[in-house]
This record gives C-alpha cells, sequence and structure tokens, in this order.
C-alpha cells in the first residue's frame, strides 16, 4: 500500500460527493448547464436494467433464504446495497444513546429501495416555531421552493390528487391507481375514527411523461428497483441521463474522507480513498457539493479540518452534526375475518400503498406538537420469508368446518388449509410524523475509533423527548379506532409507557436530517437560504443536512427540490463570479 | 421506451410468464430464462455471491437429523389433494440452508430434536425414527398445542413452533407452495381495481370521485401534460 497521494489528472468545475436524490439532481442541473461535473459515489455502479443486478420479478425460491432479510436488511431481493451495518464501516454511541444509521453504497444511494412516498412540505412545515414555539423556523419558506417541486413533480413523475389541503399542497399529479381491497375496508375503518384516507403520492409512471422510461407494469415491487426506469432512482432518472450527456464523470468506490481547501480557507478539491485499492486520491474542483447524506457529509465537514476550519469545515457555529432528527415511527397490525378464505386476484398493484392519511389534526387541541400521517398495507401480496409464520398464536381466530375456533399450533392437512385461508387477511397501519429537532441530539466525530480506510468514524448521541413520545402514544389509539372501525381483530399488545408507546429507535424510519442546517445566522447554522456553507462560499451541500427541520412528510420530494434549486444559485453565483 | 420494448426489456431477464408466452415469446427467451434461474444469481453481488458459496458447502444437519426434520415436516404440511408434501417441496433442504444463514436458530432446533429424542427413548425406548407413525403422532400431538400443552412440555413445543413457522414459510414460497396458495402476481399486469365480483361479494364499490381521478390503463402510453394549475389535460 502506498501513501502517495496520487493527483487525478482532470480537474473539474464541480466536485460532487454522493449520487442519491441530491447529487444526482445537482449532477443532472449543474452539467446540463455546461459544467464539468466528477460525481463520486462510495459504492458500485448499480443499473436495474442490466442483467446482473436484476432483483424483480424474481421468485423465493430463486433466494435460498426465501428473501429472508439475513443479508439484506430488508429482505434478499431490495435493491439496497448497504444496510445499518457495513462490515468495516462501524459507528458508535455516546452514553448509551440509540441511533441506526442506514447506508446505501451503490450509485443512486438509497433512492434505488425506498418507498417512493413523494410529500411536498407544506407552507406551515417551513415555520413551526411560529405555530408552536419549539425549534427554529426555515430562512426560506413554501413560496421559495414550491417553483423547484413543480418541475421536479414533472421531470420526475408523481402520481396523486389536488386536494387543496392546507399544508399538503397540490402538484402536478399522474393518475393514482385504485385501491385495493384492503384500502376500502381502510377508508371505511377511518371514515368511523374521522381520520381523511386519500390517494397516496408516490413517484411512480402510472403514465408516460417522456420517451425515455417505461410505464408501471404493476407488480408491487419498487423496493426492488425497477427495470424499465418506471419508478423514480437517483441513478435511473437523474445520473445516468446526465452522464449520457457527456459532462459527468462517475467514480465508484470512491470513499471521500475529506475536502481540501487553501490557504484562504477556500475548497479547492476532495480526498478519497479507492476502495478497491485503497489508494488516496485527490480530485480539484472550483466547487464541491457535498451530497452524501446526511450524516455522512457531517462526517466528512467534520473531518476536513485545516488552518482556516479548526473547528471542521464551515463549522465556526459548531452546529454540524447538531440537530440531528429522524421521522418518528410506530406501527400496528390486525386480523381481518372478513377476508378469510379470499377470491384469488393479482392485486399486486404499484410497488407500496395506494392510499394514506395525511395529518388531519390541530395541535393546539393535543398534547404534543407536529403531526403524523399513516400509511396503510396489507393484500395478497407475494410470499416471501415469513410467510406463514405464528400460527402458534393466530390460528384461533380462524374458526373451523364446525364453526369452532381453532386451536392455535397443531399440524397437517388442516393446518396447511389454514395457511391458505389466512392468506391475505392482514391489514396493517404505520405511522410516521414529525419530531421536534434539538440541539443535545447529534452526529460528532468519535475520538478513538476509524473505519477500515483510516477516516474517523461518527459517534451518535440521540434522545426521543415527551413531544415524540406522546405523539406515538396518539399513533396507537389512531391505529386502533381505525382497525376497530374496519372490523379488525387488533393483533398483539397496544405498547405502553416502558416502550416509548413502540416509538421506533431512532434512525429507523430512515428520514435522518439536519446535520448542517441552513439559517440567516452564521452564529447558528451552517448553510445559508441557498445551502451555500457560511465560512466557505464554493461548498454547498444539497442532501437532507440542510433541512431546519423535518416535516411529517418523508423528505425526498423536497431534497430534490432544494438541490435543483441550489444548483441554479450555484450557476448564477458562477456566472456573477462571486465563486 | 414503448409497450413492445417495455415487454422487451422485461423478457431478457425473467421467468418465462404464461403472460409473456401468451405474447409470442420465442424458445431462445424462454431458454435464457431457464438458465438464469438455473444459475441462482439475482442480482447478487460478489460479497454476497462468496457468502452464499460458503454456506452452502458446509452441512449443518446430520443424516439422521435431516431424516427428523424431513419426517415432522411432513407431519406439518402433507401432501392433499392440491398440493405435495413439504419435503416433496424442499424444505428439508430450506431448512438446512436457514441454520447456516442465521446460526441462532442452530440450538433451539439441534436442542429440540434432542429432547424429542430423549422423549421418544423415555416413552416408547425407541429413537424416534424408529417408533409408528401412529406412536409420533401421540408424540408430536403433546408439543403440538401451545395454549394447552403440559408445563413439562414447553420445550417441546418451543421446538415444534420453530418446526412450524420453517415447514410453513418454506413450503408456501416454493413454486409448488406458491402454486397451491393461489398467488398470481409477480408477472406484468394492468391493476385496473378489485374485480367486481369481489367488491360485490364485500358489499363495497369504488365512489364516482376514485373512479374519476383514478389511472385509466387505457391512457398509460400517452404522455402526461398539465395545464399550469396542475390539471392533467392530456
Amino acid at each position: 500500500m502506498s501513501f502517495q497521494i496520487k493527483e487525478q489528472d482532470k480537474k473539474y468545475d464541480i466536485c460532487i460527493v454522493g449520487s442519491g436524490a441530491g447529487g444526482g439532481m445537482a449532477a443532472k442541473i449543474l452539467s446540463e448547464a455546461g459544467l464539468s461535473v466528477a460525481v463520486l459515489e462510495a459504492g458500485g455502479d448499480y443499473d436495474p436494467a442490466k442483467e446482473e443486478y436484476k432483483t424483480q420479478l424474481k421468485w423465493p425460491w430463486e433466494s435460498p433464504r426465501r428473501g429472508a432479510g439475513t443479508q439484506r436488511a430488508f429482505g434478499d431481493f431490495d435493491a439496497a446495497w448497504g444496510g445499518w451495518e457495513i462490515e468495516g464501516e462501524p459507528y458508535t454511541h455516546k452514553d448509551g444513546t440509540s441511533f441506526d444509521w442506514f447506508r446505501s453504497r451503490m450509485l443512486g444511494g438509497r433512492t434505488n429501495h425506498w418507498g417512493r412516498i413523494s410529500l411536498r412540505f407544506g407552507p406551515k412545515d417551513f415555520k413551526r416555531k411560529d405555530q408552536d414555539g419549539l425549534g427554529d423556523n426555515w430562512p426560506i419558506g413554501y413560496d421559495d421552493v414550491k417553483p423547484y417541486y413543480d418541475k421536479v413533480d414533472k421531470l420526475i413523475g408523481v402520481f396523486g390528487t389536488n386536494e387543496g389541503l392546507a399544508n399538503d399542497p397540490d402538484g402536478f399529479f399522474l393518475p393514482p391507481p385504485k385501491p385495493r381491497l384492503h384500502d376500502l375496508f381502510v377508508k371505511k375503518g377511518a371514515a368511523v375514527a374521522k381520520v381523511p384516507v386519500i390517494p397516496s403520492r408516490l413517484s411512480i409512471l402510472t403514465r408516460k411523461i417522456n420517451n425515455e422510461r417505461g410505464v408501471c407494469f404493476f407488480c408491487a415491487q419498487c423496493n426492488r428497483a425497477c427495470q424499465v426506469y418506471a419508478d423514480f432512482s437517483s441513478s435511473t432518472c437523474l445520473v445516468k441521463p446526465a452522464m449520457q450527456k457527456g459532462k459527468v464523470e462517475l467514480y465508484t468506490h470512491a470513499m471521500v474522507r475529506e475536502v481540501i481547501t487553501d490557504e484562504k480557507g477556500q475548497a479547492s478539491g476532495v480526498l478519497y480513498i479507492d476502495k478497491k485499492t485503497l489508494e488516496e486520491y485527490r480530485i480539484g474542483a472550483k466547487v464541491v457539493v457535498l451530497a452524501a447524506s446526511a450524516c455522512e457529509t457531517a462526517r466528512i465537514m467534520l473531518n476536513s479540518k485545516s488552518k482556516t476550519h479548526p473547528n471542521g469545515l464551515s463549522n465556526s457555529s459548531g452546529v454540524v452534526g447538531r440537530y440531528l432528527h429522524d421521522s418518528t415511527g410506530t406501527d400496528r397490525m390486525a386480523f381481518m375475518p372478513q377476508l378469510v378464505e379470499r377470491e384469488r386476484y393479482n392485486e399486486d398493484g404499484v410497488g407500496g400503498m395506494h392510499v394514506y392519511s395525511p395529518w388531519w389534526l390541530d395541535n393546539k387541541k393535543l398534547d404534543f406538537p407536529r403531526g403524523y400521517h399513516i400509511e396503510y398495507w396489507g393484500g395478497m401480496s407475494m410470499p416471501s420469508y415469513g410467510f406463514g409464520f405464528g400460527m402458534d398464536t393466530m390460528r384461533k381466530y380462524l374458526t373451523d368446518q364446525m364453526g369452532k375456533p381453532t386451536a392455535n399450533g397443531g399440524y397437517g392437512a388442516s393446518l396447511k388449509n389454514d395457511v391458505r385461508r389466512i392468506y391475505g387477511a392482514m391489514v396493517g397501519m404505520s405511522g410516521r410524523g414529525e419530531s421536534v429537532p434539538q440541539y443535545d441530539n447529534y452526529c460528532g466525530i468519535d475520538p478513538q475509533t476509524v473505519d477500515k480506510f483510516g477516516i474517523p468514524v461518527l459517534r451518535f448521541h440521540y434522545k426521543w423527548t415527551e413531544h415524540e413520545v406522546k405523539q406515538a402514544k396518539h399513533m396507537h389509539d389512531t391505529f386502533e379506532d381505525i382497525l376497530t372501525g374496519m372490523g379488525g381483530v387488533i393483533l398483539g399488545e397496544k405498547p405502553k409507557a416502558d416502550t416509548d408507546y413502540g416509538l421506533a429507535t431512532p434512525g429507523r424510519i430512515i428520514h435522518e436530517v439536519g446535520t448542517s442546517r441552513m439559517g440567516d445566522d452564521p452564529k447558528t447554522s451552517a448553510l445559508n437560504k441557498y445551502a451555500q456553507a457560511h465560512d466557505c462560499k464554493n461548498l454547498f451541500v444539497v442532501d437532507a443536512g440542510s433541512f431546519v427541520s423535518q416535516a411529517d412528510k418523508n423528505p425526498t420530494w423536497t431534497i430534490l427540490a432544494l438541490s435543483w434549486r441550489t444548483s441554479e444559485y450555484i450557476i448564477d453565483q458562477l456566472k456573477k463570479q462571486n465563486i | 421506451m414503448d409497450r413492445r420494448e417495455n415487454l422487451k426489456v422485461l423478457l431478457t431477464g425473467t421467468v418465462a410468464t404464461g403472460f409473456l408466452l401468451s405474447m409470442g415469446c420465442g424458445q431462445d427467451d424462454k431458454q435464457k430464462a431457464e438458465e438464469i434461474i438455473q444459475s441462482g444469481l439475482y442480482g447478487r453481488t460478489p460479497e454476497e455471491i462468496t457468502q452464499d458459496k460458503k454456506l452452502m458447502s458446509e452441512t449443518f444437519f446430520s443424516a439422521k437429523e435431516k431424516k427428523i426434520v424431513s419426517m415432522i415436516s411432513d407431519i406439518i404440511i402433507p401432501k392433499d389433494d392440491t398440493s405435495c408434501s413439504a419435503s416433496e417441496a424442499g424444505v428439508p433442504d430450506f431448512i438446512e440452508f436457514m441454520m447456516k444463514d442465521y446460526p441462532k436458530f442452530q440450538v433451539p432446533m439441534r436442542g429440540g430434536m434432542m429432547w424429542l429424542e430423549n422423549f421418544s427413548q423415555a416413552t416408547y425406548g425407541k429413537p424416534f425414527i424408529d417408533i409408528s407413525p401412529d406412536e409420533r403422532i401421540s408424540l408430536i400431538d403433546k408439543i403440538a398445542y401451545p395454549d394447552t400443552a403440559d408445563a413439562d412440555m414447553k420445550f417441546g413445543v418451543h421446538f415444534f413452533n420453530l418446526m412450524r413457522n420453517l415447514t410453513c414459510t418454506g413450503f408456501f414460497t416454493s413454486k409448488e407452495g406458491i402454486k397451491d396458495l393461489g398467488y398470481v402476481g409477480n408477472r406484468p399486469n394492468q391493476w385496473d381495481g378489485v374485480p367486481d365480483a369481489v367488491l360485490k361479494k364485500h358489499g363495497l364499490a369504488y365512489d364516482q370521485k376514485t373512479l374519476d381521478q383514478c389511472l385509466k390503463i387505457s391512457d398509460q402510453q400517452k404522455i402526461a401534460q398539465w395545464d399550469e394549475k396542475g390539471n392533467l389535460i392530456g
């Protein structure tokens, strides 16, 4: 192994670190403006249309583990390479707190397997402090971002419906798919519980938006990545098209250690380790754009110490890594006696839910701030590892030919038949809500641990507050109302205070944001309202690190809109020779 | 990409389903699809291929243990009028693989079989594989019903629950099992809602608003256009 740092021949106008939603969008917009762009990705190349990568339309028996999640966190056919734990790339925790960090090491990052839930933030989401006095307002509002949401809708495609809701804005939607059978029961139950249910908003092409991408053929497998590009992933919709136009060069297996700065403290490029050869390389650029994911970007900034940036790059405020926050989440499921012995038909539909419930209540009448949305699931989906489990507790819900309850457990022809009878008779729901960002929830550099590339790793400190715990409690009350209202037999015990009402461990919802937040005051924020670093004018962050608060919406659509906005600002500032 | 190209892309990399065959899929395509299935490669990374090969090269169960697993899995999922038994569907091999893939199964599985063996010896003076089918069933009956089993049978109940879980999931994720279950997806489809007869059976219907706003399948290939307010106009 050589410790000599190798200079790459090429210098670029722009060096982008990361190829997920934020990096992909920046690569497209900046390269189309004529700028030369290098994209550095810490994982391998990936294209779901290529034979060697395909998991879509495979059968469970093609996997020796029948799709179990022993190798890939979300199952053997899931598209994500990586997971909560990656060999040789550890992270640690402070004071016994918990945070689980999901990373995808591949072109397109986590956009390859996500749920495609594509929700705009609403006007209230940018100004939460004005409403509840907690946290901070964003330095921008919905009107600043709306034009970019509009453009993202048209460029990438999202189905949904214009409902005229105050904080769940309308957009440019493709038509949604019709509800599945369990969705119609959900609607009934939700009506009893006075919870609205509307068509979901997912970035899946139910109709064509151009001649480059195919349309959805309803296999319900978006998490496996689509070989006809009918769903959004950064690799298929942004990076690859940008590369075909010739101004983008992709470096895979390139693990960025730090941003290099010149004597004035301006970024001059990045230093990365080639994971295949373990050699270090340097890439020069006029502008550095970080899009490595909120936490990885904070890690790079904190590891980029220099004379002018002794506290880490553009961290004179000390907020880099702080205000880390994930969505809240908890789930419940029920057995639907009405759906026993269902008639069989192809119910696959699109990948994910066909309907959902946006937040509907007024927090002034509640004991917690911020809201949540509800995702619904169920139906006759493809059996995978785990299907048929639990007959030792579930079978009692079935009656035998004499109309008597069946004994739990058992064996033989009657058990075999009961598994058939119960297929497709489960429904479930998941609440996904907004947490309140906290200064004391953070990721920092562990002073004594490095990964296998010698790069100091992140150490997390994260605790939920009473706000999130109370919200989770409310979710479970709502779930029970809906499930009871739809005639379901609720399974399992309702979680209680001892488990924070089933509130998921921070990081588990994979919506972590806020670690290099934007703001007008350089003393309390790392970036300005264009996601430009306060202390380093040619450094930008286009992942969710810039978020001041994560709404009860999934972050991807906002990452895309803000990355587009920042990219246009970079082009403008380069033209004006301000950077 | 038009519909034909859409299908072409699909054909090159997937199981030749009935739907595709009816579209006039050639012998070459069918053969290629077969090869992909035979290869067992389904989008694996090099690290995953190495790991799976390693697991497959190891053997966990002894010949006798494998025989017990096979016997019990067929008691749990026997052959019936619709489909074959668990062992015929390859369940024992799947369970063998899971022991290595998820090592936490190993002690409860091996220990559970030892417990059963002791139980059989204590009751009939013979190993489990050598007692009569009726005797086997009378032992299984003592551990198959968790809610009513005797307190001193709980070890056996725990073991049998594990066997039941792995057998059911192994069977119903096999080719035979999925056919038996009647799952008809995992192929190109046109989702146009719940069939009318099913809606009627459950006393449900799509309201007019839903029908108006949802996708019309015949529009799928038309490029979407909106007015400035976001209304679909084409």
